[in-house]
């Protein structure tokens, strides 16, 4: 039924008609509306055969969930920025114990400094772990990926993310068509894993596994992950037959057959990407990365194979080198000649603008790109900054520095 | 012919002599059918209080349950020596997550029987000190405050041993660790520090809570079953020398366990909601020096007069503060 | 596409204001996105909020840098924060206010015809049908009025879907107050 709603009740409906049966909670801005809607549908009733548990943090939340759902439960969590680090080391332990947990990520950035507003990092710090991460470009598919990440989770037996834009998303009100719950219990069978902890069946999980073994343990997630990258499309191709929508997948791409320059990127900012690419005239196209954890290395390679140049714009970075999804682009594209420009954007929240995506795709149709470009950096604030740090040592937090600079803390003078 | 009265007063418990006493009277583990949830096979150093208790502790809880419980365990020596790839000694559903969360895994595993109409099978969640006083207090705290429907047992042999025997919140005043060496001024674990869990779960008013040790095994056995007779949050803490860690012989870890419960160092006491219900008293008091003495971890106390009577304190004031003796009502 | 920005301070509602009106676009079977600002959600602190509504699905997702119509639901703004940036030429500027854009210091600041500003006492309208100094429902009938690009109607069904009771029902009689005062003040202008 269509409604407008928002992104975060969206989630929720969502997630309730798949039938979970253990919620953990902790809230984080700005994960905090979905968790509210689910704890007040289990605690009316609506949301049957459920149990809410409000846990003392993230990593009690995950934590939990694993021992739910090794015990055969679907269990379900959500989280943040924060949030993610502080249940870090929960996030590889499901992983690595094959439980099909689903948990949403509110994209949110992460501190120090402090910062509450979107961006991509949070999903990036644990890229690593052997989760699947689906990023989803606005609430219609925040609402369908959720519904397709306990499938495509249970039938592989690995935990999924879905990530979706904090605020962008999350607390965006849209039109959503959100199922019906007989829709839902066609596409999704109850949960009925092979092992479980059963006194019937009595199992040990969780044993040290030592150098004799631990490289082939490693080797077979690996293996599981490129599975993945078959599953998820034959995933999303049921999940069309039953729901008539096309709403998964591995990548989308726009105009990428005829076009010389194509920017990639992955969530929400490929709305206001098209948009400006629609009010320009150059042959440029758009490759939007759903499925970034597995890689779709060849995939991306296809869609990009005539291509001159690519820009890779995302919203995180990797710390001392340049762009952490270009880094993977860049690894789909090896052995071509295509140039490759990362593009950090939005960090913590600044806002994309058509008026500087059309500075942006300007630049690039004239290869007029340094490799690695902040989006609207404030040249002078960060230069000032770097002249002090050169003349002083100690010159303290750069945080604070530049918040003096832009006026937003002030120093009282003392005469 | 007269009868000759036998008294077995060493230990004033039922633990001499089990083929002597009658059935009801006897441990789980003098069944023939008794689940042997702990098997044997497991690679605990020799002497291990911790493998002694554990065993114990679950055989009753099976037992009492009908063979229906899962275990959750945290990271620690428990962990190791039980599952040394690829085999498991546990001949329950038994699962290891991480070293901070295993009071949270049994909250999830609680959750996920109740969901699905089995609340018969009941959930042990258990690890060493260092996993419950220190970096698993959080979930512990949590698991309390819900109330949730798990048992936690504390196996506390007062450092982190299977890690090199490190300090934890757990280690007594004096004790040497590799992380508190009897070296400077104040040599061994200082006195100003430290935590008491059994008396944090306490003040968290759960439904149960109880210190045992392996020197009386069926008051261990009883408190266990006392346990798993009711619902919601449990807490039970068994003290387990560890001849490794404490430097003493192996052959001594069950008289250790009395003397530190003779002494007074170690208390034993049962409490519900906040409340406690039973002490058990000591029948004659014995200086802490001669708990002490056996432990290579304590022999820079026992030379020192002042940390000997520090040590000798804590145990007098445990003795008033719980009203251990036996005149004292 | 039709923009709107919602300036106010927080506790004005002016969050909820943006969502009424993107209900009430979707009621008449239009696309529409509303979007709060983020920011620290004090009491008292400038909140933003905008709406957008359109025929097709709205896929654009910057904050609004040239709405089309400008609401203020609280004049102190002004000296705040820069309320005008980038309102469009033809934009309409609704301001929750009984004085005058003179009073008010900002003839300077705007560049619009008079047709295209409206101030509308909606502190007033709220107290007297509310009970309580909540001006963003009224502005929403305001809005209506003079922009029609929602109806009313759908502005009162919107109302009720998100406030169902008596507080709907206040809130639907300011809007409709506003509503009412706006369209004659229209004809007022049409026969002067």
């Amino acid at each position: 039924m269509l409604k407008q709603i928002e992104g975060s009740h969206g989630v929720s409906e969502a997630v309730a008609l798949c039938r979970p049966e253990v919620i953990c909670a902790y809230p984080i801005t700005p994960q905090t509306h979905i968790v509210e809607d689910l704890g007040a549908l289990v605690k009316s009733g609506k949301l049957e055969n459920c149990e809410y548990i409000n846990v003392e943090s993230e990593f009690a939340a995950l934590s939990v969930g694993i021992g739910s759902s090794a015990a055969g439960a679907r269990t379900y969590t959500a989280t943040a920025s924060q949030g993610m680090l502080f249940m870090a080391e929960a996030v590889y332990n499901a992983s690595g114990l094959g439980l099909p947990i689903v948990m949403t990520v509110g994209n949110r950035s992460i501190g120090a400094p402090i910062n509450i507003w979107n961006d991509q990092s949070d999903s990036m710090s644990m890229r690593d772990a052997g989760w699947i991460q689906l990023f989803v470009e606005d609430n219609q598919q925040a609402v369908d990926i959720h519904i397709q990440a306990f499938k495509i989770a249970e039938a592989l037996s690995l935990p999924v993310m879905v990530c979706m834009d904090g605020f962008i998303l999350t607390h965006a009100i849209e039109g959503i068509d959100v199922p019906e719950q007989k829709q839902v219990d066609k596409f999704l069978p109850s949960f009925a894993p092979r092992q479980i902890l059963d006194p019937e069946n009595p199992i040990s999980i969780g044993a040290m596994v030592g150098p004799e073994a631990f490289t082939e343990v490693r080797y077979l997630a690996h293996q599981k992950q490129k599975e993945a990258l078959k599953l998820i499309p034959k995933i999303n191709e049921e999940f069309k037959k039953i729901f008539g929508r096309d709403s998964g997948g591995l990548i989308s791409t726009f105009n990428v057959e005829d076009a010389d320059t194509v920017i990639v990127t992955l969530g929400s900012v490929i709305g206001t990407i098209q948009e400006a690419l629609d009010e320009q005239d150059q042959n440029i196209g758009a490759v939007t990365i759903r499925s970034f954890r597995p890689f779709p290395l060849e995939e991306i390679r296809t869609a990009l194979k005539n291509v001159k140049r690519v820009v890779v714009f995302e919203k995180c970075f990797a710390v001392g080198i340049g762009g952490i999804v270009a880094n993977n682009v860049r690894m789909a594209l090896s052995g071509t000649n295509i140039e490759v420009y990362e593009v950090i954007g939005g960090l913590g929240g600044r806002p994309i603008t058509r008026k500087s995506l059309h500075k942006l795709f300007k630049d690039a149709v004239k290869d007029n790109l340094e490799t690695v470009t902040f989006l609207d950096l404030k040249k002078d604030v960060v230069e000032r900054e770097l002249k002090r740090e050169k003349e002083l040592i100690q010159s303290g937090s750069v945080a604070e520095n530049v918040l003096r600079d832009v006026g937003v803390v002030n120093v009282a003078k003392t005469t | 012919m007269s009868h000759q009265q036998v008294k077995f007063y060493q230990t004033g418990t039922l633990t001499v002599g089990n083929r002597l006493l009658d059935a009801a009277q006897r441990t789980v583990q003098a069944t023939i059918d008794r689940s042997n949830s702990l098997d044997s096979g497991h690679r605990a150093c020799q002497g291990c209080g911790e493998a002694l208790g554990a065993r114990y502790a679950i055989d009753t809880a099976l037992r009492e349950t009908n063979n229906k419980v899962i275990a959750a365990n945290a990271t620690g020596c428990l962990e190791v020596f039980t599952t040394p790839y690829p085999e498991t000694s546990w001949t329950l559903p038994w699962i290891h997550s991480l070293f901070g969360n295993a009071p949270a895994i049994g909250t999830g595993i609680a959750a996920a029987m109740k969901v699905k109409g089995r609340e018969d099978i009941r959930v042990i969640a258990q690890g060493g000190d260092g996993g419950t006083t220190d970096i698993g207090f959080g979930c512990l705290s949590g698991m309390f405050e819900r109330n949730d429907d798990v048992l936690y047992i504390c196996y506390d042999n007062q450092g982190y041993m299977n890690t090199g025997v490190q300090r934890s919140s757990a280690t007594p005043g004096g004790a040497r660790t590799a992380t508190t060496m009897p070296v400077g001024p104040e040599p061994g674990a200082e006195f100003d520090k430290g935590k008491n869990v059994p008396l944090i779960a306490m003040a968290h008013e759960i439904p149960y809570v109880a210190t045992a040790s392996i020197d009386r095994l069926h008051d261990l056995e009883a408190k266990v079953k006392k346990a798993m007779s009711v619902r919601g949050a449990r807490y039970l803490q068994i003290f387990v020398p560890c001849p490794l860690g404490w430097g003493s012989a192996p052959a001594q870890t069950v008289n250790l366990a009395r003397l530190a419960v003779e002494s007074g160092v170690w208390p034993l006491f049962e409490g519900e909601y906040g409340e406690i219900t039973s002490v058990t008293k000591i029948r004659k008091q014995v200086p802490v020096e001669e708990y002490l003495k056996p432990q290579r971890r304590f022999a820079h106390v026992v030379k020192s007069p002042e940390q000997l009577s520090a040590v000798q304190a804590i145990a007098d004031r445990n003795i008033r503060k719980f009203s251990l003796l036996e005149e004292q009502e | 596409m039709f923009q709107v920005r919602i300036h106010g301070r927080g506790g004005q509602g002016v969050v909820s204001a943006a969502e009424i009106l993107s209900v009430a676009a979707f009621i008449e079977g239009k696309h529409s996105q509303a979007v709060p600002s983020f920011g620290s959600e004090r009491m008292g602190a400038p909140v933003v909020s905008f709406c957008r509504i359109d025929d097709k699905q709205i896929r654009l997702r910057e904050p609004i840098m040239e709405p089309d119509a400008l609401i203020v639901q609280d004049p102190t703004l002004f000296n705040a924060i820069d309320v005008f940036a980038g309102l469009s030429k033809n934009g309409y500027l609704l301001i929750n206010s009984k004085r005058s854009i003179d009073e008010l210091g900002i003839s300077n600041a705007i560049n619009l015809p008079e047709d295209k500003v409206r101030l509308v006492p909606a502190t007033e309208i709220a107290l007297q049908h509310i009970k309580r100094p909540l001006p963003n429902a009224v502005l929403l009938g305001a809005l209506a009025a003079v922009t029609g690009v929602i109806q009313i109607d759908s502005v009162a069904e919107a109302i009720a879907s998100k406030f169902p009771g008596k507080i709907g029902d206040v809130n639907i009689q300011a809007a409709k107050a506003a509503y009412e005062l706006l369209s004659h003040n229209n004809q007022e202008e049409i026969t002067c």
